[in-house]
């Protein structure tokens, strides 16, 4: 049980949820959106946060999609990971889903809720910050199109009332040759001392990590893909300058996570040689 | 749909219609054990990491203490009273998947649906499943066993 009070609503289309966070907020009441719910259940709980209301986001069509549409794969914010990686329109996206925490809550957490909420992993993010894709917000100009790295600096960068309507990925990329890797400190289910997504679209290969620093980043490109660097000036490069993001805690310090980051980008760079299309 | 303050709302609960009265703050964990006297699914870390709390949606697994009431509105609840002689509750009395029992019904709801979700399931699925879910007992292989014989058995679920 939550330990305090507060108000829920379940509009069933996107300017009635929109209208609704602005009038509790003219209320000076405290909104707050709401998708799957198990982190907004959790930090309520212990109150780490606090809400005077709960918007609830599900029952709005447009945050349900889940199809393939002109030339994009389309996924409502409401859809639960499960979903996301059964329908597996994009293999890289469901494996890395699939790690996020376990089966259970994956039949509840959705996407909008793992890139929007507070747990700072974000790893629903690592495919997205790699693939041509876009987003669709509800603003108060209605509703607007955001290249997604235009929109996600380690978090949503969501104005107050904004949220989240579905994310569009390019068809293009969805079957690119891809490879997911995610060390934890010990059990199989556990935040990530790295997850790393990584795609090879047409000769580029990119990759993004997280569990590394204070929020997911994308590995140097420039670097990835040097045509004169060997393999391990690549990695010597790559790890220098991440550096700086490189965190250290209870799961395992600087020194430990970039000798981990060194040995999966030794595997990508092998993997993904030149002459090597394999699709793991 | 608004709910403020103590309402009424109208539950699908094993195939019944239930109305209860509750306040949004409550978890469908709290109102199925405190308000309709169901008490098969248990409360352990109330964080959604144990999953002894667990029901289906929709005949989906879901932890119940990380989801609010007012949210199952408009679904149908399962909960270990409602299994009913279930194939996968046969199995675990005969492959011994319990001890103390405290993570039994959990356990039942999760294997009951992989069972009928997944009926070939291979090694990979059963191991994916069965993660949500904690024993303290560590009787993880005997569970594993139970789901495996109405797998390879083809038992109707």
């Amino acid at each position: 049980m939550i330990p305090f009070d507060f108000d829920y609503y379940r509009p069933d289309s996107m300017e009635k949820a929109y209208e609704c966070y602005q009038s509790l907020s003219q209320m000076n009441k405290r909104p707050m959106y709401y998708g799957g719910g198990t982190e907004i259940i959790s930090m309520a709980r212990v109150k780490s946060i606090e809400f005077d209301a709960v918007i609830d986001l599900k029952a709005i069509p447009q945050c349900n999609t889940l199809e393939i549409n002109n030339g994009y794969f389309v996924m409502g914010a409401a859809q639960t990971l499960t979903n996301i990686a059964e329908f597996n329109a994009f293999p890289l996206l469901s494996k890395t889903v699939k790690r996020i925490a376990d089966h259970t809550i994956q039949d509840k957490l959705t996407i909008g809720g793992n890139l929007a909420g507070t747990i700072k992993y974000r790893e629903a993010s690592l495919p997205l910050m790699i693939s041509n894709c876009k987003l669709q917000v509800m603003t108060v100009k209605g509703i607007t199109e955001i290249p997604f790295n235009k929109l996600f600096d380690g978090r949503l960068q969501l104005e107050s009332g904004d949220f989240l309507i579905a994310i569009l990925i390019d068809q293009n990329q969805l079957n690119c040759p891809y490879s997911h890797v995610k060390k934890t400190r010990n059990e199989k289910i556990d935040y990530p001392l790295i997850s790393m997504a990584a795609m090879k679209d047409g000769s580029t290969l990119k990759a993004a990590i997280t569990g590394y620093g204070e929020k997911p980043c994308l590995i140097p490109e420039k670097i990835l893909n040097h045509k004169s660097y060997s393999i391990d000036q690549k990695i010597k490069k790559i790890i220098t300058q991440l550096h700086s993001e490189c965190k250290s805690d209870l799961s395992g310090s600087l020194e430990y996570r970039e000798f981990v980051l060194q040995n999966i980008l030794q595997e990508l760079l092998e993997h993904f040689r030149p002459t090597d299309f394999i699709l793991k | 749909m608004q709910i403020s303050g103590y309402s009424v709302i109208h539950l699908n609960v094993n195939g019944q219609e239930v109305s209860v009265m509750i306040k949004p703050s409550y978890t469908l964990l709290y109102v199925l054990r405190e308000k309709l006297s169901l008490t098969g699914a248990k409360s352990g870390c109330n964080n959604g990491d144990c999953g002894a709390c667990t029901v289906l949606i929709d005949d989906m697994p879901v932890k119940s203490c990380l989801m609010l009431a007012v949210e199952a509105v408009g679904h149908k609840i399962t909960t270990i009273e409602g299994l009913e002689n279930a194939a996968i509750q046969e199995a675990f009395v005969r492959s011994w998947g319990f001890q103390c029992g405290y993570c039994t019904s959990g356990f039942l709801m999760v294997c009951h649906a992989l069972t009928k979700y997944n009926p070939h399931a291979d090694d990979t699925i059963i191991e994916e499943w069965l993660q949500s879910n904690l024993c303290r007992c560590t009787g993880y292989e005997e569970i594993e066993n139970a789901v495996k014989s109405i797998i390879t058995n083809h038992i109707e679920v």
